[in-house]
């Protein structure tokens, strides 16, 4: 092989976009022809990560399947905020569930294009594909039992679960995806262990591996190009494929509206949220610690977490979320490798 | 439309929810001026020809960078880059090496050819340049860009004035300087050589000049009192580098003395070295308190120039000197000890400074000359209407940048009088500060390091010390600017709006806001990697 020059691109792929790298290897989100699929106008908070990661995940989709895509969608704030009957900000075709039974529905629109296709009515511009797409509280709890049949079965199927990690719609209950230590409407910051209980913790990600579905990937909104490329990747395969986005929720968090990248991206720095790919039960590849920094670092700018940080600082608690994202750290390979 | 059973209303878009209504805060797309920018002292949009740089069109990036310093070769060469030490990138990893591409861009341009756009305007005004040094030169390109038939008379044989008789050739090759001076010619501007102007109003008057740019420089070398027998050989540090120009080059002996501890003193030790000699730079002070920049001193200590610091020359005799130690006084003052020693020398060479030749100004009405230098105003002209005055001959730094600079800027006033007018510099934009920008979306990338000539032949040769970066490097070099304070396109704002309220323009138009639709969460701002969008109260 001959030697190729060295190119370095300035931003690389941390950015959006970037002028110097040629189209095609450009972002979904930074072309002027991206679908948009959740359009101006939702009724989401300023700053909200969910309406971010869904825009950045459907309209990834919607390339990845030459706009061929049909979408389920839970009760929640995306659902919610994006249509209030009989307005609706997306621009494809989309159905609303129940709170629980997303997978369900979607497994069910995937079997009637299985159906049309049998008989000669599949799409005229290539496979119609299906995703479904629901918060934490549909995918983690009520909806968890027919996400897990809908593994079970590989029906072909995306699920994408943007996780803001507690019920917002209906005011900030604790979801078995909210954090230990936590506060939520539920969890309040009283008694003698303040805030969400240290429980078992429920990571959906690592009981879809369980199922042995052939793709399943965490992502966050801090990292666009990573999240873009599971999506893609996601759409390669046949079968049940789990996608987890990280999508913080400036309400429930209480961070500022300006901060919901910068939230994302210190969860994955400091190794408590574990950015990674895997492929038939077995990660593939995990998306290293650029810069690492301290648990506190991540929970301090959020109101959510501010008892921990009062007068006298809860430093048992803090060092045990921070061993937390230590065992994520060597469980999935995070270690800083010295820069990108 | 005919409805289901149980629909009543016709499905709609959120579009027609105005959220942008929500907004207390506005997100505003600006400019700012970068810290490089701010410190050039020629007055270079260093993150401007860095943007082109960029993308490899290195011609465009350097007819921007020509635009305000038509001697990128020249600057790539001994400006002291004051713009590195004001980078933001100097607090990631090290600053851009902004001098070495603008080296590359400068030699890229002679290599390829290109020259300046001919001149297509003329006012019919008269303008008297002396001194063809580069300030002089400076004002002769822009007032010549801007309409005006520019005379340069310079008593010396060559263009380029201290530049060609003080800076030596093994730092500044006399191909390039020529190169640069010649294209400022090309541009028809006319050039007197060997002509020196004695009195600047008779001049004026008898070459019908509407305006005059006085860049005379400071070519007297300081003396100071050495009590010495009579064959001792004292020479100044301006008159031995200047007959290296010549024909005749300078006897000065095998153990020179360089008596200094300024950049010209470090210039003819390091030539003396080259002659063959053995200099020592005697300095009366000690390595940080040197006004000799340190990385030249570097140069010539690995060149094998040898220095005693705190010491002063107390006489010098036939084939010696005898020299006194000083220590530093608490308020770093060197004062005697009265203990001395003395050092074989066939020659002492006094590089302590130079004065201003003011001759050419005797007589002329309304002149102020304070400390031997001509003060002027801060549209650059002296006292007296009409006679501007820049460079060395002035009060500020002696370098060649600060001189470009002041050739600009007196070339805008200058155009601005001879129309009666005034010149209003643009309002500066305010400065991209590090604080405002958002590291993370950058490459890791070090500096890349210029090239080193091998130290035989620095010791023995003229040849240029420094190389310059090939393409690769120099690509990878520009592509390491941060951009600080000026929209690179990088799409974050388009991308990272939750609610599309950004609105891309298409390459090269930048983004606008879709006020319609953005809640002003702020977002864009924080993820501007280069502090181009600041957050404005709504007002109510
Ligand atoms: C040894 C040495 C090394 C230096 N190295 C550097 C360096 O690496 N980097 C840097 O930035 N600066 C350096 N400098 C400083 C720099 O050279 C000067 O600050 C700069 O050249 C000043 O420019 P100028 O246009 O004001 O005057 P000059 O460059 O001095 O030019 C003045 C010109 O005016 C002409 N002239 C004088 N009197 C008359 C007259 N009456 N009629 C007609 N013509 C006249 C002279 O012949 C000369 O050509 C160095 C200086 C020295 C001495
Ligand atoms: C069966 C049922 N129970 C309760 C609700 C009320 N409800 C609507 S949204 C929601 C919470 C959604 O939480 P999550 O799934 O995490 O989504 P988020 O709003 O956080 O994005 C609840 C409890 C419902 N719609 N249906
Ligand atoms: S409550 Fe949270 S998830 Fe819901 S719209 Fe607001 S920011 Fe988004
Ligand atoms: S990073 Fe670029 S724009 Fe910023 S100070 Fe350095 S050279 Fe100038
Ligand atoms: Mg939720």
């Amino acid at each position: 092989m001959s030697m190729q020059p060295v190119k370095f691109y300035q931003t690389g792929t941390f950015t959006v976009g970037n002028r110097l790298l040629a189209p095609e290897d450009r972002s979904v989100q930074s072309n002027m022809e991206r679908t948009n699929s959740l359009n101006s106008g939702h009724r989401a908070c300023q700053g909200c990560g969910e309406a971010l990661g869904a825009r950045y995940a459907i309209d990834a989709a919607m390339k990845a399947t030459n706009r061929q895509l049909i979408a389920a969608n839970a009760t929640g704030c995306l659902e919610v905020f994006s249509t209030p009957y009989p307005e609706s900000s997306w621009q494809i075709p989309w159905i609303h569930s129940l709170f629980g039974n997303t997978a369900a529905v979607a497994t069910g629109i995937a079997a009637a294009i299985k159906v049309k296709k049998g008989k000669g009515q599949g799409g005229q511009h290539g496979d119609i594909r299906v995703v479904a797409q629901g918060g934490d509280g549909g995918t983690t709890d009520i909806g968890f039992g027919c996400l897990s049949g809908m593994f079970e079965r590989n029906d072909d199927v995306l699920y994408i679960c943007y996780d803001n990690e507690a019920y917002m719609n209906t005011g900030v209950q604790r979801s078995s995806a909210t954090p230990p230590a936590a506060r939520t409407a539920t969890t309040m910051p009283v008694g003698e262990h303040p805030g969400n209980n240290f429980g078992q913790g429920k990571f959906v990600p690592a009981i879809a591996m369980a199922h042995g579905i052939p793709y399943v990937a965490t992502a966050t909104v801090a990292d666009l190009r990573d999240l873009e490329h599971k999506v893609t990747k996601a759409m390669s395969f046949r079968g049940a494929r789990y996608l987890h986005i990280l999508v913080p929720c400036p309400l429930g968090w209480g961070t500022a509206s300006h901060d919901t990248i910068r939230m994302a991206r210190l969860a994955k720095e400091t190794g408590l949220f574990p950015v990674f790919e895997a492929e038939y039960g077995e990660v593939v590849s995990s998306l290293p610690i650029r810069h690492r920094l301290p648990v506190e670092e991540y929970l301090r700018p959020q109101k959510r977490f501010a008892h921990l940080f009062g007068k006298t600082p809860a430093v048992a608690t803090i060092a045990r979320i921070q061993s937390m994202a230590d065992k994520n750290i060597r469980k999935y390979g995070l270690r800083f490798t010295g820069g990108a | 439309m005919e409805k289901p059973f149980a629909i009543t209303l016709n499905p709609g878009s959120s579009l027609a929810n105005h959220t942008g209504s929500w907004r207390t805060e506005r997100p505003v797309y600006v400019d700012r001026l970068p810290p490089c920018n701010q410190q050039c002292p020629a007055g270079e949009d260093i993150q401007g020809w860095l943007f082109h740089a960029e993308s490899g069109d290195y011609e465009t990036a350097w007819r921007h960078l020509t635009r305000d310093n038509p001697f990128p070769a020249i600057m790539g060469r001994v400006c002291y880059h004051t713009c590195e030490g004001a980078c933001n990138r100097g607090k990631i990893d090290s600053p851009v090496g902004i001098n070495s591409v603008e080296r590359f861009l400068g030699d890229e341009a002679l290599k390829q050819g290109w020259t300046f756009a001919p001149v297509s305007v003329n006012s019919g005004k008269r303008v008297l340049v002396v001194g063809a040094g580069p300030s002089g030169m400076s004002a002769a390109y822009h007032l010549r860009r801007l309409g005006h038939h520019v005379t340069v008379q310079d008593a010396g044989p060559f263009l380029g004035g201290m530049m060609r008789f003080g800076i030596p050739k093994y730092r500044l090759p006399r191909d390039v300087l020529e190169a640069e001076m010649q294209r400022i010619v090309a541009l028809g501007v006319e050039v007197k050589l060997n002509s020196r102007v004695d009195n600047i109003l008779e001049s004026m008057k008898t070459g019908k000049f509407d305006a005059a740019f006085l860049a005379v420089g400071a070519h007297i070398g300081k003396r100071a009192y050495i009590p010495a027998g009579d064959t001792a050989r004292i020479v100044d540090a301006i008159s031995v580098l200047r007959s290296m120009e010549g024909e005749e080059k300078p006897m000065l002996g095998r153990r020179v003395i360089v008596y200094g501890g300024g950049n010209t003193a470090i210039d003819v030790a390091r030539t003396a070295k080259r002659m063959g000699a053995d200099p020592i730079i005697v300095y009366r002070r000690n390595r940080e308190k040197a006004p000799a920049h340190d990385f030249e001193i570097e140069e010539a200590l690995q060149e094998g120039v040898m220095v005693k610091w705190l010491s002063t020359i107390k006489q010098a005799g036939e084939s010696s000197i005898t020299i006194e130690k000083m220590v530093l006084d608490d308020k770093g003052f060197p004062q005697p000890t009265g203990e001395f020693e003395t050092m074989e020398a066939d020659s002492v060479v006094l590089a302590l400074g130079q004065d201003v030749d003011l001759g050419l100004l005797d007589g002329v009405p309304g002149l102020e000359v304070a400390d031997g230098v001509v003060k002027v105003a801060p549209n650059m002209m002296t006292g007296h209407p009409g006679i501007f005055a820049g460079g060395d001959m002035v009060p500020a730094e002696r370098n060649v940048t600060v001189a470009i600079g002041h050739g600009k800027k007196a070339a805008r006033h200058i155009d601005a009088w001879l129309r009666s007018a005034t010149h209003e510099a643009p309002k500066k934009h305010e400065v991209a500060t590090f604080e405002r920008l958002n590291t993370w979306y950058y490459s890791d990338a070090p500096k890349t390091v210029q090239p080193m000539l091998d130290i035989i032949r620095r010791q023995s040769t003229f040849d240029e010390v420094q190389g310059g970066l090939d393409e690769t490097n120099a690509l990878f070099e520009a592509r390491r600017c941060l951009s600080c304070g000026n929209c690179f396109e990088c799409d974050n704002c388009y991308g990272v709006c939750p609610d599309n309220a950004v609105i891309k323009l298409g390459a090269g138009k930048r983004f606008e806001f879709n006020y319609d639709y953005c809640k002003g969460c702020g977002i864009c701002a924080a993820e501007c990697p280069c502090g181009a969008i600041v957050m404005e109260p709504e007002k109510l």
